[in-house]
């Protein structure tokens, strides 16, 4: 059950309420103009009460709104894109979309995780858990990127890696891996976007990159806060507690210095306003790779290391004071 | 509280204490070892051949000769997100320094084997299961680029439950610290050996442990990516047992070998004299 459908439900209500008061107020002599108006008020409060503050776990819920914009509703608003397929060794990923694509004219290579709206999508692209062949893919089209130097989109939006047997028997583990040297290494600017949920390692995959975007209620976590809760406290019911004290927010994260930027989005979330918001993300990325590109690349990937080079809380130990004590 | 009962307990907690230190029981055969002859025998169980989970500086006792320089010692946890559950995160790592005897889930160096002068890292389960949090991401990261400015062989031992919840995303983004520095580091055509020991999953299977040149693991070590419950609560039925062992990723293709503890020395130094193109036939 997902906690902001729930709450959505007496705003839609209303919405519809007010939609057909207006069609009927052109069509009645009746003036309904101040019912409409205290209608209309009455929602914009509402709004604001269920959106104003959204906390973390609420948060986790706006990710994974079945109407969030996907990786492919990105996609689709490119000026071009041609997909390409498979790892070349076993199976074609349905949970990774990537290709070549053209982003305000500039050419790049784009790559996605995918998860579907409904359960017939969902089953098809496995409910955007990646497998090892889908991070192989990825490994090979970000090759490809680096060889010829074309600027690497990431689109972020998973629970996590897929934890299935096929997955373990196909090293899941080395998949990731080599994904996390691909973009260490690419010799080429790369920008990721965290759209939707960012969960652990199958989301970090995907997010080594010079400039990293996060929309206002997406999330990224060390674990899901259902996987951290069972670690935790053997206890996946305690996740909303886990959500809380795993900082997963984009505002923890920027705070952080973990990601680079906030994309807002409108009240009541993305979905709300898909087109908006799909625009405002690749503008966003657009500015990001423009910059980037203006950097030699021997500087770019000098400047990555040292990003992540940097993250970290830890502290030195002190030395004894010499001759404090007198 | 009285007297006689006082002492009871006081003797009771020693007793106890003083008897699991002296004595083992191998969770393989549940034999009881006594624990001297037990770390004799490498922490190999004598009557079965089970391993034991090692301390990282048993193992570096095992495989260094003469003296280790240790690196990124003063490097020290934090607590970026303020961690309290039942128990702070302080207090947690106040209970495992205590319960290992170490500062952290890992500990880094350099020192000898054989005549090669090595970068070794070794991880220590019994500190917080060895969880990757800053502390080690940093630790590995510092010792890889020694290692690189000396172009030495670098030896990773793993013993990891994954990322460390209590740090968050700084845990998480370890494994993006690690791996850049493992691809600085081989780049420049050093070799890089990893030997996962039971277990090594999660954050730490995903990054370093899985980047290496030759993969060694020992016997029934228990290897993965997603644990074991987790995935038996999403397919929702049993695994068999052979499952994520060292020899089933072997039979996989996922590692090179196999080794048990006793030939371990021996084999790294093969691979070391390859590396170094210094190959005494014999």
């Amino acid at each position: 059950m997902n906690l902001i459908v729930e709450r959505e439900k007496g705003l839609l209500e209303l919405e519809r309420r007010i939609a057909d008061l207006r069609t009927a107020n052109v069509s009645q002599p009746v003036d309904m103009s101040a019912e409409i108006a205290a209608l209309q008020a009455k929602y914009e409060e509402l709004q604001r009460e269920i959106f104003g503050s959204l906390t973390p776990w609420q948060k986790v819920h706006m990710a994974r709104h079945p109407n969030r914009p996907t990786a492919l509703d990105y996609i689709s608003q490119l000026d071009r894109f041609d997909e390409l397929h498979g790892d070349r060794m076993f199976r074609d990923d349905p949970a990774i979309v990537g290709g070549f694509a053209l982003l305000r004219g500039r050419p790049v290579m784009v790559v996605g995780e995918q998860r579907g709206r409904d359960t017939k999508e969902n089953i098809k692209r496995n409910f955007g858990m990646v497998t090892p062949e889908g991070y192989r893919k990825v490994q090979r089209l970000a090759r490809t990127a680096s060889r010829l130097g074309l600027p690497i989109v990431t689109l972020v939006d998973t629970k996590g890696a897929d934890p299935g047997i096929s997955s373990e028997e196909h090293a899941q583990s080395e998949a990731i891996a080599k994904c996390l040297v691909e973009f260490s290494e690419a010799r080429t600017p790369i920008v990721a976007a965290i759209v939707g949920e960012g969960g652990s390692g199958g989301a970090l995959a995907l997010a080594i990159a010079d400039h990293v975007i996060m929309l206002e209620h997406s999330v990224y976590s060390v674990a899901s806060p259902d996987a951290a809760a069972a670690i935790l406290w053997s206890d996946a019911t305690k996740a909303e507690e886990a959500a809380a004290r795993l900082k997963l927010t984009a505002a923890d994260l920027q705070q952080f210095g973990i990601i680079d930027e906030i994309v807002p989005e409108p009240l009541g979330g993305a979905h709300r306003e898909p087109a908006l918001v799909v625009g405002k993300v690749l503008g966003s990325v657009s500015l990001a790779l423009q910059r980037l590109s203006e950097m030699p690349v021997e500087a770019l990937r000098e400047a990555r290391y040292q990003k992540y080079r940097r993250i970290g809380a830890w502290q030195k130990e002190r030395p004894e004071p010499i001759g404090s004590t007198r | 509280m009285a007297m006689p009962e006082w002492l009871r307990s006081r003797r009771g907690k020693n007793a106890e204490a003083r008897d699991a230190a002296l004595w083992s029981k191998c969770p393989g055969c549940g034999e009881v070892l006594y624990r001297r002859d037990l770390a004799a025998n490498q922490f190999v169980c004598t009557k079965c051949g089970h391993h034991f989970r090692m301390g990282a500086h048993d193992r570096i006792n095992m495989l260094i000769d003469g003296d280790f320089h240790e690196i990124g010692a003063e490097v020290q946890p934090g607590d970026p997100l303020g961690w309290a559950d039942k128990k702070t995160y302080a207090v947690k790592l106040a209970g495992d320094r205590e319960k290992s005897g170490l500062s952290e889930g890992v500990v880094c160096g350099l020192g000898a084997m054989d005549g090669f002068e090595i970068a070794l890292g070794v991880m220590d389960f019994h500190f917080r299961g060895g969880t990757m949090g800053t502390v080690v991401g940093e630790r590995i990261t510092m010792l890889l680029e020694e290692a690189r400015k000396r172009k030495l062989p670098c030896i990773i031992f793993t013993a990891s439950g994954g990322a460390r919840m209590e740090e968050g995303m700084f845990a998480l983004m370890q494994m993006a610290k690690t791996t850049a520095a493992v691809t600085r580091f081989m780049d420049e055509g050093n070799l890089f050996v990893t030997v996962l020991t039971d277990p090594t999953t999660g954050g730490v299977s995903a990054s370093f442990a899985f980047e290496s040149d030759v993969i060694i693991a020992e016997p029934k070590a228990m290897i993965g990516f997603a644990g074991r419950r987790v995935i038996e609560q999403t397919i929702r039925q049993k695994l068999p047992d052979q499952f994520q062992t060292a020899e089933f990723l072997l039979e996989k293709g996922h590692i090179d070998m196999v080794v048990n503890r006793h030939d371990l020395k021996a084999a790294l130094v093969r691979l070391l004299q390859y590396a170094a193109g210094k190959v005494v036939a014999s």
